[in-house]
Protein backbone atom coordinates (compact mmCIF):
# COMPACT_ATOMS: atom_id res chain seq x y z
CA UNK A 1 0.00 0.00 0.00
CA UNK A 2 2.14 2.64 -1.26
CA UNK A 3 1.35 6.15 -1.66
CA UNK A 4 -0.03 6.01 -5.09
CA UNK A 5 -2.51 3.32 -3.89
CA UNK A 6 -3.32 5.54 -1.11
CA UNK A 7 -4.25 8.44 -3.75
CA UNK A 8 -6.08 5.96 -6.23
CA UNK A 9 -8.58 5.12 -3.47
CA UNK A 10 -9.22 8.49 -2.02
CA UNK A 11 -9.80 9.82 -5.78
CA UNK A 12 -11.84 7.01 -6.53
CA UNK A 13 -13.87 7.19 -3.44
CA UNK A 14 -14.52 11.13 -4.18
CA UNK A 15 -15.02 10.87 -7.82
CA UNK A 16 -17.86 8.23 -7.19
CA UNK A 17 -19.41 10.18 -4.02
CA UNK A 18 -19.49 13.33 -5.49
CA UNK A 19 -21.02 11.93 -8.53
CA UNK A 20 -23.61 10.42 -6.12
CA UNK A 21 -24.18 13.95 -5.06
CA UNK A 22 -24.71 15.54 -8.52
CA UNK A 23 -27.61 13.28 -9.23
CA UNK A 24 -29.27 13.56 -5.90
CA UNK A 25 -28.58 17.43 -4.75
CA UNK A 26 -32.47 18.80 -4.30
CA UNK A 27 -30.74 22.38 -5.38
CA UNK A 28 -29.06 22.87 -8.94
CA UNK A 29 -26.50 25.15 -7.93
CA UNK A 30 -25.38 22.28 -5.60
CA UNK A 31 -25.51 19.37 -8.52
CA UNK A 32 -23.04 22.02 -10.71
CA UNK A 33 -20.56 22.60 -7.49
CA UNK A 34 -20.40 18.70 -7.06
CA UNK A 35 -20.03 18.20 -10.46
CA UNK A 36 -16.76 20.26 -10.51
CA UNK A 37 -15.52 17.86 -7.53
CA UNK A 38 -16.49 15.11 -9.59
CA UNK A 39 -14.02 16.45 -12.67
CA UNK A 40 -11.25 17.42 -10.53
CA UNK A 41 -11.44 13.61 -8.48
CA UNK A 42 -10.84 12.90 -12.38
CA UNK A 43 -8.09 15.20 -13.07
CA UNK A 44 -6.61 13.82 -10.29
CA UNK A 45 -6.94 10.40 -11.44
CA UNK A 46 -5.00 11.78 -15.17
CA UNK A 47 -2.04 12.95 -13.16
CA UNK A 48 -1.83 9.49 -11.48
CA UNK A 49 -1.40 8.06 -14.65
CA UNK A 50 1.12 11.12 -15.74
CA UNK A 51 -1.29 12.13 -18.07
CA UNK A 52 -0.63 16.00 -17.57
CA UNK A 53 -2.15 17.45 -20.04
CA UNK A 54 -4.84 16.11 -20.09
CA UNK A 55 -5.56 16.55 -16.40
CA UNK A 56 -4.95 20.30 -16.65
CA UNK A 57 -7.04 20.62 -20.35
CA UNK A 58 -9.66 19.10 -18.45
CA UNK A 59 -9.53 21.26 -15.64
CA UNK A 60 -9.89 24.38 -17.92
CA UNK A 61 -12.25 22.85 -20.26
CA UNK A 62 -14.86 21.45 -17.93
CA UNK A 63 -14.46 23.01 -14.50
CA UNK A 64 -13.64 26.40 -15.83
CA UNK A 65 -15.53 26.84 -18.81
CA UNK A 66 -18.33 24.53 -19.23
CA UNK A 67 -19.24 24.48 -15.61
CA UNK A 68 -19.19 28.11 -15.35
CA UNK A 69 -21.97 28.37 -18.15
CA UNK A 70 -23.86 25.45 -16.43
CA UNK A 71 -23.68 27.79 -13.08
CA UNK A 72 -24.32 30.68 -15.01
CA UNK A 73 -27.79 29.83 -16.58
CA UNK A 74 -28.68 27.94 -13.45
CA UNK A 75 -28.02 31.36 -11.14
CA UNK A 76 -29.79 33.81 -14.19
CA UNK A 77 -32.96 30.96 -14.96
CA UNK A 78 -33.31 30.96 -10.58
CA UNK A 79 -34.35 27.45 -11.13
CA UNK A 80 -35.48 26.52 -7.49
CA UNK A 81 -37.96 23.86 -6.34
CA UNK A 82 -40.87 25.90 -7.29
CA UNK A 83 -40.16 26.15 -10.61
CA UNK A 84 -38.76 22.35 -10.83
CA UNK A 85 -41.27 20.91 -13.59
CA UNK A 86 -43.00 17.70 -11.75
CA UNK A 87 -41.86 14.38 -13.33
CA UNK A 88 -44.36 11.69 -13.47
CA UNK A 89 -43.92 8.36 -11.73
CA UNK A 90 -43.67 6.37 -15.13
CA UNK A 91 -40.99 8.61 -16.16
CA UNK A 92 -39.04 8.16 -13.33
CA UNK A 93 -39.46 4.44 -13.98
CA UNK A 94 -38.26 4.48 -17.39
CA UNK A 95 -35.22 6.36 -16.65
CA UNK A 96 -34.06 4.23 -13.78
CA UNK A 97 -34.19 1.33 -16.49
CA UNK A 98 -32.92 3.26 -19.64
CA UNK A 99 -30.30 4.03 -17.25
CA UNK A 100 -29.59 0.26 -16.00
CA UNK A 101 -29.56 -0.97 -19.14
CA UNK A 102 -26.84 1.29 -20.27
CA UNK A 103 -24.34 -0.03 -17.63
CA UNK A 104 -25.20 -3.40 -18.91
CA UNK A 105 -23.58 -2.57 -21.90
CA UNK A 106 -21.03 -1.07 -20.91
CA UNK A 107 -20.50 -3.78 -18.19
CA UNK A 108 -20.77 -6.48 -21.17
CA UNK A 109 -18.75 -4.82 -23.96
CA UNK A 110 -15.26 -3.92 -21.36
CA UNK A 111 -15.66 -7.60 -19.86
CA UNK A 112 -14.37 -9.78 -23.00
CA UNK A 113 -12.19 -6.61 -24.11
CA UNK A 114 -8.32 -6.96 -23.64
CA UNK A 115 -7.86 -3.29 -21.72
CA UNK A 116 -9.22 -5.80 -18.66
CA UNK A 117 -5.63 -7.67 -19.04
CA UNK A 118 -3.10 -4.49 -19.12
CA UNK A 119 -2.32 -3.00 -15.88
CA UNK A 120 -2.33 0.99 -16.29
CA UNK A 121 1.33 2.24 -16.14
CA UNK A 122 1.13 4.53 -13.14
CA UNK A 123 3.82 7.20 -12.24
CA UNK A 124 5.36 6.87 -15.01
CA UNK A 125 4.41 6.05 -19.26
CA UNK A 126 5.70 9.36 -21.35
CA UNK A 127 2.83 9.24 -24.13
CA UNK A 128 0.47 12.09 -21.44
CA UNK A 129 3.38 14.54 -21.77
CA UNK A 130 2.66 17.48 -24.36
CA UNK A 131 5.28 16.91 -26.40
CA UNK A 132 4.46 13.24 -27.35
CA UNK A 133 0.69 13.77 -26.99
CA UNK A 134 1.13 16.79 -30.32
CA UNK A 135 3.67 14.23 -32.15
CA UNK A 136 0.99 11.27 -32.02
CA UNK A 137 -2.45 13.97 -32.71
CA UNK A 138 -0.62 15.38 -35.86
CA UNK A 139 0.83 12.70 -37.25
CA UNK A 140 -1.29 9.59 -36.21
CA UNK A 141 -4.70 10.63 -35.63
CA UNK A 142 -4.20 13.69 -37.73
CA UNK A 143 -7.51 12.93 -39.51
CA UNK A 144 -9.49 12.59 -36.95
CA UNK A 145 -8.33 15.20 -35.02
CA UNK A 146 -9.13 17.98 -38.10
CA UNK A 147 -12.41 16.46 -38.45
CA UNK A 148 -13.75 17.20 -34.98
CA UNK A 149 -11.81 20.53 -35.07
CA UNK A 150 -14.37 21.22 -38.26
CA UNK A 151 -16.90 19.59 -36.31
CA UNK A 152 -16.71 22.24 -33.31
CA UNK A 153 -16.15 25.46 -36.13
CA UNK A 154 -19.89 24.34 -37.35
CA UNK A 155 -20.75 23.96 -34.00
CA UNK A 156 -19.70 27.88 -33.27
CA UNK A 157 -21.19 29.28 -36.72
CA UNK A 158 -24.51 27.62 -35.61
CA UNK A 159 -24.13 29.26 -32.40
CA UNK A 160 -24.06 32.34 -33.28
CA UNK A 161 -26.53 32.11 -36.24
CA UNK A 162 -29.33 30.89 -33.65
CA UNK A 163 -27.82 33.17 -30.94
CA UNK A 164 -28.17 36.46 -33.76
CA UNK A 165 -32.08 37.17 -33.53
CA UNK A 166 -33.18 39.90 -35.49
CA UNK A 167 -34.59 42.27 -33.26
CA UNK A 168 -37.39 43.02 -35.87
CA UNK A 169 -39.05 39.25 -36.23
CA UNK A 170 -41.01 40.12 -39.98
CA UNK A 171 -37.34 40.52 -40.88
CA UNK A 172 -36.48 36.63 -40.58
CA UNK A 173 -33.06 35.38 -39.73
CA UNK A 174 -30.31 37.18 -41.19
CA UNK B 1 15.64 7.43 -0.59
CA UNK B 2 12.98 7.91 2.31
CA UNK B 3 15.19 10.91 3.70
CA UNK B 4 15.67 12.82 0.43
CA UNK B 5 11.76 12.52 0.14
CA UNK B 6 11.33 13.83 3.34
CA UNK B 7 13.81 16.98 2.46
CA UNK B 8 12.58 17.53 -0.75
CA UNK B 9 9.29 17.98 1.29
CA UNK B 10 10.76 20.28 3.59
CA UNK B 11 12.36 22.19 0.81
CA UNK B 12 9.45 22.47 -0.80
CA UNK B 13 6.83 23.35 2.45
CA UNK B 14 9.15 26.59 3.48
CA UNK B 15 9.67 27.49 -0.02
CA UNK B 16 5.31 27.78 -0.39
CA UNK B 17 5.20 28.94 2.90
CA UNK B 18 7.85 31.78 1.62
CA UNK B 19 5.96 32.82 -1.27
CA UNK B 20 3.01 32.68 0.48
CA UNK B 21 3.49 34.97 2.93
CA UNK B 22 5.39 37.54 0.59
CA UNK B 23 2.63 37.34 -1.81
CA UNK B 24 0.19 38.19 1.62
CA UNK B 25 2.96 41.05 2.19
CA UNK B 26 2.86 42.28 -0.80
CA UNK B 27 -0.87 42.67 -1.03
CA UNK B 28 -0.85 44.19 1.93
CA UNK B 29 1.46 46.71 1.19
CA UNK B 30 -0.67 47.37 -2.33
CA UNK B 31 -3.30 48.52 -0.61
CA UNK B 32 -1.23 51.37 0.90
CA UNK B 33 0.47 51.97 -2.69
CA UNK B 34 -2.85 52.20 -3.86
CA UNK B 35 -4.35 54.91 -2.11
CA UNK B 36 -0.99 56.67 -1.84
CA UNK B 37 -0.80 56.23 -6.36
CA UNK B 38 -4.19 57.59 -6.09
CA UNK B 39 -3.79 60.52 -3.47
CA UNK B 40 -0.45 60.97 -5.86
CA UNK B 41 -2.63 61.36 -9.10
CA UNK B 42 -5.46 63.12 -7.40
CA UNK B 43 -3.02 65.94 -5.62
CA UNK B 44 -3.55 64.66 -2.43
CA UNK B 45 -1.18 63.65 0.46
CA UNK B 46 -3.10 60.33 1.47
CA UNK B 47 -2.67 57.83 4.39
CA UNK B 48 0.12 59.65 6.39
CA UNK B 49 -0.96 59.23 10.18
CA UNK B 50 -0.35 55.67 11.03
CA UNK B 51 3.55 55.47 11.57
CA UNK B 52 6.41 57.32 9.03
CA UNK B 53 4.73 58.41 5.90
CA UNK B 54 1.63 56.25 7.27
CA UNK B 55 3.52 52.83 6.51
CA UNK B 56 1.83 50.82 9.47
CA UNK B 57 -1.93 51.95 7.68
CA UNK B 58 -1.98 48.04 6.29
CA UNK B 59 -1.83 46.97 9.55
CA UNK B 60 -4.79 49.28 11.09
CA UNK B 61 -6.81 48.57 8.48
CA UNK B 62 -6.51 45.08 8.77
CA UNK B 63 -6.84 45.00 12.41
CA UNK B 64 -9.99 47.06 11.41
CA UNK B 65 -11.43 44.12 9.53
CA UNK B 66 -10.56 41.60 11.79
CA UNK B 67 -12.22 42.99 14.97
CA UNK B 68 -15.92 43.86 12.81
CA UNK B 69 -18.87 42.20 13.59
CA UNK B 70 -19.38 39.11 11.14
CA UNK B 71 -22.72 38.77 9.77
CA UNK B 72 -24.14 36.27 7.93
CA UNK B 73 -27.53 36.91 6.55
CA UNK B 74 -30.22 34.66 7.04
CA UNK B 75 -31.46 34.27 3.48
CA UNK B 76 -27.97 33.31 2.50
CA UNK B 77 -27.02 29.20 1.90
CA UNK B 78 -24.67 29.57 4.88
CA UNK B 79 -21.40 27.09 3.55
CA UNK B 80 -21.44 28.14 0.08
CA UNK B 81 -21.31 31.67 1.56
CA UNK B 82 -17.94 31.11 3.46
CA UNK B 83 -17.05 29.01 0.74
CA UNK B 84 -16.94 32.06 -2.04
CA UNK B 85 -14.37 34.09 0.13
CA UNK B 86 -11.86 31.03 0.69
CA UNK B 87 -11.96 30.05 -3.50
CA UNK B 88 -10.92 33.60 -4.19
CA UNK B 89 -8.38 33.61 -1.73
CA UNK B 90 -6.61 29.57 -2.49
CA UNK B 91 -7.19 30.31 -6.76
CA UNK B 92 -5.61 33.74 -6.24
CA UNK B 93 -2.13 32.04 -4.16
CA UNK B 94 -2.34 29.27 -5.92
CA UNK B 95 -0.87 30.18 -9.05
CA UNK B 96 2.70 31.27 -7.81
CA UNK B 97 3.02 27.51 -7.63
CA UNK B 98 4.93 27.31 -11.05
CA UNK B 99 6.79 30.61 -11.44
CA UNK B 100 10.40 30.34 -11.53
CA UNK B 101 11.51 33.35 -8.89
CA UNK B 102 15.36 33.12 -9.44
CA UNK B 103 18.40 31.13 -10.38
CA UNK B 104 18.81 28.21 -7.97
CA UNK B 105 19.98 29.13 -4.24
CA UNK B 106 23.34 26.88 -3.46
CA UNK B 107 22.22 25.30 0.20
CA UNK B 108 24.04 22.59 2.58
CA UNK B 109 25.71 21.80 -0.79
CA UNK B 110 23.29 21.12 -3.19
CA UNK B 111 21.15 23.83 -5.61
CA UNK B 112 17.80 24.20 -4.14
CA UNK B 113 15.26 25.64 -6.75
CA UNK B 114 13.44 29.07 -6.69
CA UNK B 115 10.45 27.22 -8.24
CA UNK B 116 7.47 25.34 -6.39
CA UNK B 117 7.13 22.63 -9.54
CA UNK B 118 8.42 23.10 -12.64
CA UNK B 119 5.95 21.05 -14.25
CA UNK B 120 5.19 20.21 -17.94
CA UNK B 121 2.35 21.99 -18.59
CA UNK B 122 3.63 25.48 -16.84
CA UNK B 123 1.76 28.24 -18.68
CA UNK B 124 -1.53 26.04 -18.95
CA UNK B 125 -1.59 25.35 -15.15
CA UNK B 126 -1.79 29.10 -14.55
CA UNK B 127 -4.55 29.29 -17.27
CA UNK B 128 -6.29 26.52 -15.25
CA UNK B 129 -5.64 28.38 -11.86
CA UNK B 130 -7.01 31.51 -13.26
CA UNK B 131 -10.23 30.02 -14.78
CA UNK B 132 -11.26 28.48 -11.65
CA UNK B 133 -10.92 31.99 -10.11
CA UNK B 134 -14.54 33.14 -11.16
CA UNK B 135 -15.86 30.43 -8.73
CA UNK B 136 -15.02 32.82 -5.96
CA UNK B 137 -16.95 35.67 -7.19
CA UNK B 138 -20.55 33.14 -8.85
CA UNK B 139 -20.44 31.42 -5.50
CA UNK B 140 -20.64 34.66 -3.06
CA UNK B 141 -23.25 36.02 -5.11
CA UNK B 142 -25.17 33.86 -5.63
CA UNK B 143 -24.48 32.88 -1.69
CA UNK B 144 -25.39 36.02 -0.61
CA UNK B 145 -29.14 35.71 -1.51
CA UNK B 146 -28.89 39.42 -2.98
CA UNK B 147 -30.26 40.50 -6.69
CA UNK B 148 -27.27 42.73 -6.62
CA UNK B 149 -25.06 40.33 -5.88
CA UNK B 150 -26.07 38.24 -8.15
CA UNK B 151 -25.99 40.49 -10.98
CA UNK B 152 -22.80 41.38 -9.92
CA UNK B 153 -21.78 37.13 -10.37
CA UNK B 154 -23.25 36.99 -13.46
CA UNK B 155 -21.42 39.68 -14.71
CA UNK B 156 -18.17 38.92 -13.44
CA UNK B 157 -18.62 35.40 -14.85
CA UNK B 158 -19.47 36.34 -18.21
CA UNK B 159 -16.82 39.02 -18.48
CA UNK B 160 -13.75 36.50 -17.21
CA UNK B 161 -15.25 33.22 -19.47
CA UNK B 162 -15.19 35.70 -22.23
CA UNK B 163 -11.72 37.41 -21.65
CA UNK B 164 -9.68 34.04 -20.71
CA UNK B 165 -10.13 33.08 -25.00
CA UNK B 166 -8.02 36.49 -26.22
CA UNK B 167 -5.34 35.74 -23.10
CA UNK B 168 -4.89 32.45 -23.84
CA UNK B 169 -4.88 33.04 -27.94
CA UNK B 170 -2.24 35.96 -27.52
CA UNK B 171 0.27 33.46 -25.73
CA UNK B 172 -0.03 31.52 -28.80
CA UNK B 173 2.47 33.19 -30.66
CA UNK B 174 4.70 33.67 -27.77
CA UNK B 175 4.89 29.48 -27.24
CA UNK B 176 5.34 28.92 -30.93
CA UNK B 177 8.88 30.63 -30.27
CA UNK B 178 9.76 28.59 -27.43
CA UNK B 179 8.65 25.48 -28.02
CA UNK B 180 7.60 24.59 -24.19
CA UNK B 181 5.23 25.07 -21.59
CA UNK B 182 7.41 24.84 -19.12
CA UNK B 183 7.69 28.45 -17.33
CA UNK B 184 11.70 27.92 -16.50
CA UNK B 185 12.51 27.17 -20.28
CA UNK B 186 10.38 30.05 -20.91
CA UNK B 187 12.54 32.42 -18.85
CA UNK B 188 15.25 30.67 -19.98
CA UNK B 189 15.13 31.34 -23.83
CA UNK B 190 14.42 34.57 -23.41
CA UNK B 191 18.17 34.97 -21.20
CA UNK B 192 19.34 33.28 -24.57
CA UNK B 193 17.64 35.53 -27.54
CA UNK B 194 15.83 38.38 -25.59
CA UNK B 195 12.86 39.42 -24.20
CA UNK B 196 9.69 38.36 -25.97
CA UNK B 197 8.48 41.38 -26.00
CA UNK B 198 10.40 42.55 -28.60
CA UNK B 199 9.47 39.74 -30.73
CA UNK B 200 5.39 39.67 -29.74
CA UNK B 201 4.08 43.28 -28.21
CA UNK B 202 0.65 42.86 -29.76
CA UNK B 203 0.73 39.40 -27.99
CA UNK B 204 1.51 41.45 -24.82
CA UNK B 205 -0.84 44.05 -25.57
CA UNK B 206 -3.82 41.99 -25.72
CA UNK B 207 -2.39 40.03 -22.98
CA UNK B 208 -2.16 42.66 -20.86
CA UNK B 209 -5.79 43.90 -21.66
CA UNK B 210 -6.65 40.69 -20.39
CA UNK B 211 -4.76 40.14 -17.21
CA UNK B 212 -6.80 43.50 -16.30
CA UNK B 213 -9.95 42.25 -17.23
CA UNK B 214 -9.15 38.85 -15.35
CA UNK B 215 -7.96 40.55 -12.31
CA UNK B 216 -11.82 42.50 -12.34
CA UNK B 217 -9.61 46.34 -12.25
CA UNK B 218 -10.95 49.51 -13.55
CA UNK B 219 -11.81 49.74 -16.76
CA UNK B 220 -13.19 46.66 -16.57
CA UNK B 221 -14.67 46.18 -12.66
CA UNK B 222 -17.93 45.68 -13.73
CA UNK B 223 -18.32 43.08 -11.33
CA UNK B 224 -18.18 45.70 -8.64
CA UNK B 225 -19.80 48.79 -10.07
CA UNK B 226 -20.86 50.68 -7.47
CA UNK B 227 -23.26 53.01 -9.28
CA UNK B 228 -25.56 50.73 -10.45
CA UNK B 229 -24.85 47.26 -8.24
CA UNK B 230 -24.19 49.14 -4.99
CA UNK B 231 -20.97 47.70 -4.43
CA UNK B 232 -21.26 44.45 -6.49
CA UNK B 233 -20.99 40.86 -5.44
CA UNK B 234 -19.14 41.36 -1.92
CA UNK B 235 -22.21 43.66 -0.48
CA UNK B 236 -23.43 41.27 2.05
CA UNK B 237 -20.29 40.67 2.93
CA UNK B 238 -18.20 41.95 6.16
CA UNK B 239 -15.14 41.83 8.72
CA UNK B 240 -12.34 39.23 7.24
CA UNK B 241 -14.80 37.87 4.51
CA UNK B 242 -14.82 40.83 2.67
CA UNK B 243 -11.22 41.85 3.33
CA UNK B 244 -10.57 38.32 1.57
CA UNK B 245 -11.94 39.45 -1.39
CA UNK B 246 -10.23 42.41 -1.05
CA UNK B 247 -7.05 40.94 -0.69
CA UNK B 248 -7.46 38.45 -3.22
CA UNK B 249 -7.87 41.15 -5.80
CA UNK B 250 -4.32 42.32 -4.92
CA UNK B 251 -2.81 39.08 -4.85
CA UNK B 252 -4.00 38.56 -8.14
CA UNK B 253 -2.49 41.68 -9.40
CA UNK B 254 0.90 41.33 -7.64
CA UNK B 255 0.90 37.58 -9.69
CA UNK B 256 -0.12 38.36 -13.08
CA UNK B 257 2.46 41.13 -12.98
CA UNK B 258 5.11 38.24 -11.94
CA UNK B 259 3.67 35.93 -14.98
CA UNK B 260 3.93 38.97 -17.26
CA UNK B 261 7.63 39.58 -16.32
CA UNK B 262 8.32 35.91 -16.50
CA UNK B 263 6.42 35.58 -19.72
CA UNK B 264 7.54 38.92 -22.32
CA UNK B 265 9.76 40.90 -19.80
CA UNK B 266 12.80 38.08 -18.86
CA UNK B 267 11.54 37.05 -15.42
CA UNK B 268 15.04 37.42 -13.51
CA UNK B 269 16.75 38.38 -16.19
CA UNK B 270 18.57 41.89 -16.16
CA UNK B 271 18.81 43.59 -19.41
CA UNK B 272 22.14 44.53 -21.34
CA UNK B 273 24.25 42.60 -18.96
CA UNK B 274 25.70 38.50 -18.54
CA UNK B 275 25.34 38.51 -14.63
CA UNK B 276 27.09 35.21 -14.68
CA UNK B 277 30.95 36.97 -15.50
CA UNK B 278 30.24 39.37 -12.65
CA UNK B 279 32.17 36.55 -10.48
CA UNK B 280 30.08 36.63 -7.33
CA UNK B 281 28.24 33.46 -5.62
CA UNK B 282 25.62 31.90 -7.18
CA UNK B 283 23.45 32.69 -4.05
CA UNK B 284 24.28 36.39 -4.38
CA UNK B 285 23.29 36.18 -7.98
CA UNK B 286 19.82 34.52 -6.94
CA UNK B 287 18.78 37.13 -4.46
CA UNK B 288 19.45 39.94 -7.10
CA UNK B 289 17.66 37.97 -10.30
CA UNK B 290 14.67 37.81 -7.28
CA UNK B 291 15.16 41.24 -6.75
CA UNK B 292 15.14 42.12 -10.28
CA UNK B 293 11.84 39.64 -10.86
CA UNK B 294 9.96 41.67 -8.07
CA UNK B 295 11.05 45.32 -9.31
CA UNK B 296 9.35 44.56 -12.59
CA UNK B 297 6.48 43.07 -11.04
CA UNK B 298 5.65 45.97 -9.11
CA UNK B 299 6.34 48.37 -12.01
CA UNK B 300 2.98 46.46 -13.75
CA UNK B 301 1.59 47.01 -10.32
CA UNK B 302 1.70 50.60 -10.49
CA UNK B 303 0.82 50.49 -14.06
CA UNK B 304 -2.36 48.84 -12.99
CA UNK B 305 -3.05 51.52 -10.55
CA UNK B 306 -1.94 53.87 -12.99
CA UNK B 307 -4.67 52.58 -15.08
CA UNK B 308 -7.29 52.84 -12.33
CA UNK B 309 -7.34 55.81 -11.34
CA UNK B 310 -7.16 57.70 -15.16
CA UNK B 311 -9.67 55.79 -17.19
CA UNK B 312 -13.27 55.42 -16.33
CA UNK B 313 -15.28 52.27 -16.52
CA UNK B 314 -15.86 50.66 -19.59
CA UNK B 315 -20.19 50.09 -20.05
CA UNK B 316 -20.92 46.31 -20.71
CA UNK B 317 -21.82 46.52 -24.19
CA UNK B 318 -18.08 48.30 -24.83
CA UNK B 319 -16.30 45.58 -22.42
CA UNK B 320 -18.07 42.60 -25.10
CA UNK B 321 -17.40 44.36 -27.67
CA UNK B 322 -13.62 44.99 -27.06
CA UNK B 323 -13.25 41.42 -26.11
CA UNK B 324 -15.13 39.22 -28.71
CA UNK B 325 -14.74 41.55 -31.97
CA UNK B 326 -11.05 43.58 -30.82
CA UNK B 327 -9.16 41.41 -28.77
CA UNK B 328 -9.96 37.84 -30.29
CA UNK B 329 -9.06 39.07 -33.55
CA UNK B 330 -6.05 40.71 -32.95
CA UNK B 331 -4.74 37.58 -31.40
CA UNK B 332 -5.82 35.69 -33.67
CA UNK B 333 -3.93 37.53 -36.43
CA UNK B 334 -0.76 38.13 -33.68
CA UNK B 335 -0.93 33.82 -34.06
CA UNK B 336 -0.88 33.70 -37.86
CA UNK B 337 1.48 36.02 -38.83
CA UNK B 338 4.18 34.56 -35.79
CA UNK B 339 3.76 31.03 -37.09
CA UNK B 340 4.15 32.16 -41.23
CA UNK B 341 7.40 33.84 -39.89
CA UNK B 342 9.00 31.31 -38.37
CA UNK B 343 7.67 28.50 -40.98
CA UNK B 344 9.69 31.04 -43.29
CA UNK B 345 12.49 31.60 -40.97
CA UNK B 346 12.83 27.87 -40.88
CA UNK B 347 12.96 26.86 -44.73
Amino acid sequence: MNITHVLFWFLSVLALFSALMVITSRNPVHSVLWLIVTFFAISGHYILLNAQFLAIVNIIVYAGAIMVLFLFVIMLMNLNKSTEPKKNRWLQWAGAIAGLCLLLVLVAALKDTEIKGQAAQVNEGEIGLIKNLGKELFSTYVVPFEISSILFLSAMVGAVVIGKASPNPSEGRA
Amino acid sequence: MLLTIFWLVIEKLLLIGLIVSLSMVVAMYATYAERKVAAFLQDRIGPNRAGIFGLLQPLADGGKLFFKEEIIPLASSKFLFILGPCLAMITALLTSAVIPWSTPLHLFGQDVPLQVADINIGILFIFGVVSLGVYGIMIGGWASNNKFSLLAAVRGASQMVSYELPMGLALLGLLLLVGDLRMSVIVQNQIEHGWHIIYQPLGFIVFFICALAECNRTPFDLAEAENELNFGYHQEYSSMKLGFYLFAEYINMFISGVVMSCLFFGGYDIPFVNEASWGISQNALAIIGFLVMLTKAFFFVFVFMWIRWTIPRFRYDQLMNLGWKKLVPLALFNMIVTAAVILWLKK
